[in-house]
């Protein structure tokens, strides 16, 4: 760690990584519902553990993210963060705001929710991903405002390279898009349109521009590899990113009722997304077989590579699989939806959270630049043991995808929803199973972190 | 790629992004004009706004999806109002939980007749809205 005010970076890692752990525990209760459906009723009801799993995934990827940039923009811009002191302010103030909205969602009824907080003032609630009551948004709002003027700032004063200046485009679009969910008209349609512009431009458009940045940053620290060449790769992939993801939105417009010439848009620009995501993969790929130096931190560098592997697996392949109209116009809201969401959150959004915790918290924490021996090898377990089971999460919910099509869709006499649900339950048990393993390794990954005796690298 | 510069890259980026985001703004002007006649807005009543803040207050999007989006624990709702009638989704909204074992619950939400009819109000119209013939059947 060169400059001290970076340490603030540590307080969201760990905030992030104690919220993951709430996520995944919830993914757990959410997986067995669907398998014995009275499973906590009524105490937890399925929409209520869904929010809180998906609301979970969403505040500690953006605890991640501002993790990150405050390790990351000091180093790029060489000098001390702007104000640390207000990083450590906003990250209580988040922490709070984020805990107080999940109890609220657990004790009481989400109507009871809607009406205490006055959600018939400026209605924004009771949208998938956008639950959270409206003034936990105006926070969320306002807690981003201070975090971008902080590293804004901190930029603005110190050497500017194109890693910041890109990740720091990244998290104004993240604010900027954010404020669509204030939008919520009387017309459903009009309410969709715009909706997808918070969900879609943020994890098809901006977000793609953090990722890019952390990966770069970590790409430079871990090869050694000149400055110009990863900042020439970073700004061909992120062009390729916006220039596909934006009339890519498309893709969601084909069965909202909106105009059919979306299907046309929608189709090739969105077919052409996974571009800038098989270009990530081979720049890593590149640069690591490129690398100047051995960086001791050797796990830090497999989380990167994975982060390209499994970011284009879950969003360029499973999101190519059905973003064509005449093929989503039978996958449309089914699981191999689910099945694509989870591939590629992990691939893209979670595994660069982890690649930027994995380098930078041995910095972060004084143990110099890696962790010991036994240390990283327990994290390479964590790796793969997480990385694999979440493709199985996929594949277990790809096959009860294509049966559900198959058999609520295509058949010539069709069934019901529910009667497919039934015959298509080994497949959620078998996603279950997976989801248990998925839970050992992200305990192995925090163990991980606690160590003692650790052993020097190995060469 | 060696006479392609950092600088050139640079360009692709801010040329690009900013054309094709000036697409996305001019498509949408244009969906925006000619939408009224697909989502039929005029059908609007303030009974089918107050259904769509039932459906919203009461998060039914935690569990079901509508027009194929939301969650894929409980049926496609945006057709419910042609696959099952008023009276079935009254009905069946009222008579929850089923408190059969092992199944799929849906919570008791107290709704008053009001609301209820507001919410079928909602379906009813969302039910209308020209989807481009989705979903495939009516089973949703
Ligand atoms: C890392 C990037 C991505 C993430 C995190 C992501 C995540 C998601 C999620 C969570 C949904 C479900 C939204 C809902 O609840 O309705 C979704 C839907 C969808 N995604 Fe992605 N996605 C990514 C990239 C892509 C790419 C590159 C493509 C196309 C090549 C794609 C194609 C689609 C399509 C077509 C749908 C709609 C599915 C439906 O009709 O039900 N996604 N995505
Ligand atoms: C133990 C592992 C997990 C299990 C068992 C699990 C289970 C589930 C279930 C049952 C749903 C609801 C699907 C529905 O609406 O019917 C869901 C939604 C979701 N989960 Fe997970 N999950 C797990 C881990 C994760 C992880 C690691 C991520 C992120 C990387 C994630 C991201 C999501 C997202 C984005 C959605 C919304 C999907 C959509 O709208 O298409 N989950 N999860
Ligand atoms: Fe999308």
């Amino acid at each position: 760690m060169n400059y001290s005010s970076q340490s603030v970076a540590k307080l969201y890692f760990i905030a992030a990584i104690g919220l993951f752990v709430g996520q995944i525990l919830f993914g757990l209760i959410l997986g067995t519902q669907y398998v014995i459906g009275d499973f906590l009723f009524p105490a937890i009801p399925f929409n209520v553990a869904r929010m809180v799993h998906s609301n979970l995934l969403i505040v500690w990827l953006l605890f991640g993210f501002m993790g990150s940039a405050y390790f990351l923009v000091p180093e790029e811009a060489e000098r001390e963060l702007y104000s640390p002191l207000l990083a450590k302010i906003l990250f209580w103030v988040f922490l709070v705001a984020g805990a107080l909205t999940i109890v609220g969602y657990l004790s009481v009824p989400y109507a009871t929710l809607t009406k205490i907080t006055g959600n018939d003032l400026l209605p924004t609630m009771g949208r998938e991903f956008l639950e959270q009551p409206t003034i936990t948004k105006i926070g969320i709002v306002i807690v981003a405002l201070g975090f971008l003027f902080n590293i804004g700032m901190t930029i603005l004063k110190g050497r500017k390279t194109s890693i910041s200046l890109v990740l720091l485009t990244g998290l104004v679009g993240l604010a900027v898009f954010f404020l669509f969910s204030f939008y919520n008209p009387e017309n459903l349609v009009l309410d969709k349109y715009f909706w997808w512009w918070v969900v879609h431009l943020w994890v098809e458009g901006v977000w793609e521009l953090i990722l890019g940045a952390i990966l770069a940053f970590i790409l430079i620290k871990v090869t050694g590899v000149d400055r110009e060449v990863i900042d020439k790769w970073l700004y061909v992939i992120i062009a390729m990113a916006l220039v596909t993801g934006l009339i890519g939105t498309g893709h969601h417009y084909y069965w909202i009722g909106t105009p059919e010439y979306w299907q046309i848009w929608g189709s090739i620009f969105s077919a052409l997304e996974p571009i800038p995501f098989f270009m990530m993969a081979v720049f890593a790929f590149n640069m690591v077989s490129r690398r100047r130096r051995e960086h001791p931190n050797k796990v830090a560098t497999l989380w990167a590579l994975g982060t390209a592997i499994m970011s284009f697996l879950g969003a360029g392949v499973w999101g190519f699989l059905h973003t064509l109209a005449p093929v989503n116009y039978y996958t449309h809201g089914t699981q191999i939806t689910a099945a694509h969401g989870h591939l590629a959150f992990y691939g893209a959004y979670v595994m660069i959270v982890l690649s930027m915790i994995s380098y930078s918290m041995p910095l972060l924490r004084g143990k110099g630049i890696c962790n010991g021996q036994k240390s990283q090898n327990l994290e390479r377990w964590a790796f793969w043991l997480m990385a694999i089971s979440m493709v199985f999460i996929t594949l277990f919910l790809t096959g009860a995808g294509i049966l559900q099509v198959w058999l609520q869709r295509v058949a010539v006499t069709p069934m019901s929803f529910m009667e497919v649900q039934d015959q298509i339950s080994i497949f959620y048990w078998l996603r279950l199973i997976a989801g248990l393993i998925f839970l050992i390794g992200l305990l192995a990954y925090i163990k991980s972190f606690f160590v003692k005796n650790d052993d020097p690298v190995q060469a | 790629m060696s006479r392609f510069t950092k600088n050139s890259s640079r360009n692709l980026f801010y040329g690009g992004s900013l054309f094709f985001f000036l697409v996305l703004i001019g498509l949408t002007f244009d969906t925006m004009g000619g939408l009224s006649k697909r989502d039929h807005r005029e059908n609007i009543t303030p009974q089918v706004a107050q259904g769509k803040r039932v459906w919203e207050d009461n998060n039914c999007v935690g569990c079901h999806t509508i027009m194929g989006e939301g969650a894929y624990f409980a049926p496609e709702l945006g057709n419910v109002y042609q696959r099952r009638g008023p009276d079935f989704i009254k009905g069946w909204i009222q008579s929850q939980p089923t408190g059969i074992k092992g199944r799929r619950q849906m919570p008791q939400f107290h709704l008053t007749e009001e609301e209820l009819d507001a919410i079928v109000a909602f379906l009813k119209w969302t039910n209308e809205i020209n989807a481009a013939k989705w979903p495939p059947n009516v089973e949703g």
